[in-house]
């Protein structure tokens, strides 16, 4: 066990570190307001042409090949850059490369990888939510295409995204898990209608609804057979929920480093000082975990129940740093002053119910890795 | 960085594992089994692992820090009823001094709130000191510390039925070796609280194996207790915070050796922090699932629960680590 960089990494870090220190604007202070979240789009793009996006993915696809510990060093040197983190593809990445034919990997890889594309996802529908598998969008075959009506709810950036990854229903005479396929579908079409959704915290930009009436998408855009969709929504959503795919580790230490300067130039409680020591002991143990997670996948990624673990303590660490800032800013944002802290307050209320609840990943836990009964 | 056990490291753990297996408690009788209690004794003294913080004057312990904290939780896991971090702690202190252990079995005393290391036999009680005669503290000297023994009285269980504590009987006298800089105990200081994190993981762990295996056989309304969700989440969320306590243990009994003290000693404060308010949660979840049962003297769940209410206490709970954190962090109070 030894949680120090080799060589190679050492190199990769300094490395990271000096063009880090040379991207000057690009670096945001603020976590959640609506220009933080467009600007991603652009950090994507300075991330992935310096070589820093997609270490762990195939050269063939516009990866590095490098060892899953490397993202650690990322995570670790965004949150002391106090930069946003890394875009969150990685699930939609795992779910192409193992549930996709060749050509659709080769067709939507390299531009998921290197941002040219940006894809939205479309699985939660208004009476779909933890029961995914109830979902209604349909997809009806019309000769090279099918058509599709339905619609979906709490789809990240539809209304930026050129692609949108679609389950629908294509058998409606077989068991719910098993009539659902997975579509790249267009988003640029006439069928397609977008209808943006305003969070707790006031962002737009993040979530949306959007409405299919009659959109197309050619046959040839399935990703996987017929009948795949759930094992693919399944591949994806276990690792939506892992903290290092998404590099929320390197978020909340930012924000607790942002709460840390903002405390020092004041006087706290002690009652307050406790609660942001607490939050820096949450994000810290997301950090060392998130290392243990992807030293435990230099031999190979798994796609098991473990995710449902690491949501969960995703989800405390990033409460934990929401109620140090409500802590320590409630008093000031209601008084007028800075809101950022309650921003990021309100934002984490969502953790815990975005990529499946707690309760889902609670009855995920004690069925699959405790092994209890099911009722 | 590979943050994995390394194949010895895992040889070492399942090692820990059968001895356990063998010689642990595996119901609250068993703590009334003298020759039980005496075989694992045995045992462990064979297996030579009180001494795997020993090593040659001017040279490191014989391992890691992450080896130690691998059998500590493994030990808590099987609610160990013999002394392991005490003896541990005494090693690596003596070692840090440069002197051989001589005339021990030893331990390791603490001030009376079990916060530190004593520095003072005033008031000073010596921890995990069953077969101990005697306990190790550092008497200030100059601008450092000498290390001195004190005899100790008959040792005692207290709340913690596995592990026993006893009074210092004796005032201290120093013994040959070189003097501690502050910075020497704070690395020492480091490694124990990493152990105590440790040692709560194990207690966690055990605490939900119980837990676990009991809803799966308890029924009531014709099914397993453990079907229900109101059960499962509560097991769930506990198995949770056991692995979150773990990922963050390992790494401060990594960084007890790796890490300069200042920031070894934070490793520490986090991962102890973190075990401390989990492993309550987790102890008293193991009650409340067990139902009645829970809250008798028979049933293994209080001997996890006390168990870790020492290891919490000892060398600091989440209170005092939370605010050195703030201390040094913000530079508060």
């Amino acid at each position: 066990m030894d949680f120090l960089d080799a060589p190679d990494e050492a190199e990769f870090r300094e490395r990271f570190r000096t063009w880090l220190a040379d991207q000057g604007d690009a670096i945001k202070r603020s976590h959640s307001d609506d220009e933080y979240w467009t600007s991603l789009g652009d950090w994507h793009h300075r991330l992935y042409d310096a070589g820093f996006f997609a270490l762990t993915w195939p050269k063939q696809y516009g990866g590095h090949e490098l060892p899953a510990t490397y993202e650690v060093i990322v995570d670790e040197e965004l949150a002391a850059a106090g930069a946003p983190p890394k875009p969150s593809l990685g699930y939609l990445i795992q779910g192409f490369s193992r549930h996709g034919s060749d050509a659709i990997k080769e067709r939507f890889l390299p531009g998921l990888i290197n941002g040219r594309d940006r894809w939205c996802q479309g699985f939660s529908e208004p009476d779909a939510g933890s029961d995914l598998a109830s979902l209604r969008t349909t997809a009806v075959r019309d000769g090279d295409e099918y058509v599709i009506n339905g619609h979906k709810i709490w789809t990240s950036y539809s209304d930026v995204a050129e692609w949108c990854i679609v389950l629908a229903r294509t058998d409606s005479d077989v068991p719910k898990h098993k009539g659902i396929s997975a579509f790249a579908v267009p988003m640029r079409q006439p069928g397609i209608e977008q209808r943006p959704l305003q969070m707790i915290n006031g962002i737009t930009t993040e979530f949306g609804q959007v409405v299919f009436d009659n959109a197309r998408v050619p046959a040839e855009n399935m990703v996987g057979e017929p009948g795949e969709g759930w094992a693919f929504a399944m591949t994806t959503v276990s690792h939506e929920r892992e903290p290092h795919t998404l590099g929320f580790a390197a978020r909340y230490l930012k924000a607790v480093h942002d709460l840390e300067a903002q405390a020092r130039a004041t006087t706290l409680s002690s009652a307050q000082a406790a609660e942001l020591a607490w939050a820096f002991t949450e994000a810290e143990m997301l950090r060392l975990h998130t290392a243990r997670r992807l030293s435990e996948q230099l031999d190979g990624v798994k796609h098991g129940p473990e995710g449902s673990i690491d949501k969960l303590l995703m989800t405390w660490a990033e409460q934990s740093v929401g109620h140090a800032a409500l802590a320590l800013g409630t008093a000031s944002a209601i008084a007028g002053g800075s809101a950022e802290g309650l921003d990021f307050y309100l934002y984490s209320r969502a953790q815990s119910v975005m990529g499946g609840t707690s309760q889902i990943q609670k009855n995920l836990i004690a069925t699959r890795i405790l092994g209890l009964p099911t009722s | 960085m590979d943050a994995r056990p390394t194949l010895e490291q895992r040889q070492l753990e399942d090692a820990a594992v059968r001895l356990i297996a063998n010689h642990g408690v595996q119901a609250v009788g068993d703590l009334d089994d003298a020759a039980r209690r005496s075989k694992l004794d045995t045992a462990l003294e064979q297996a030579g692992w009180r001494e795997l913080r020993t090593g040659e004057p001017g040279e490191g312990p014989a391992a890691s820090g992450v080896e130690a904290a691998l059998v500590a939780r493994v030990l808590a896991r099987g609610a160990a009823d013999t002394a392991f971090v005490g003896p541990l702690l005494d090693h690596d202190l003596l070692r840090r001094a440069g002197v051989e252990p001589d005339g021990g079995p030893f331990t390791i005393a603490v001030t009376s709130d079990l916060g530190a290391l004593a520095t003072d036999p005033a008031g000073a009680v010596a921890v995990d000191a069953a077969g101990a005669t005697a306990a190790l503290l550092a008497v200030p000297d100059g601008a450092g510390f000498r290390l001195a023994t004190a005899a100790i009285g008959e040792p005692t269980t207290t709340v913690d039925l596995t592990r026993a504590v006893a009074q210092l009987a004796g005032p201290a006298t120093p013994i040959d070796g070189a003097s501690l800089t502050a910075d020497d105990l704070l690395a020492w200081e480091s490694l124990a609280v990493a152990l105590t994190a440790a040692d709560l993981v194990g207690a966690m762990e055990g605490a939900i194996t119980l837990a676990v295996d009991y809803a799966r056989e308890r029924r009531q309304y014709g099914a397993p207790i453990g079907s229900y969700q109101a059960v499962q989440h509560l097991l769930a969320e506990a198995h949770t915070l056991a692995e979150g306590a773990y990922s963050a243990a390992v790494h401060a009994a990594w960084a007890a050796d790796a890490l300069p003290p200042a920031e070894a000693r934070q490793a520490a404060a986090v991962a102890k922090a973190y075990a401390a308010r989990a492993a309550r949660t987790v102890c008293e979840t193991s009650i409340q699932v067990h139902g009645g049962i829970g809250n008798t003297w028979e049933c293994m769940a209080h001997v996890f629960l006390r168990r870790s209410l020492l290891a919490t206490e000892l060398f600091g709970g989440d209170g005092p680590q939370l605010a050195l954190l703030a201390h040094e962090r913000l530079g508060a109070r």
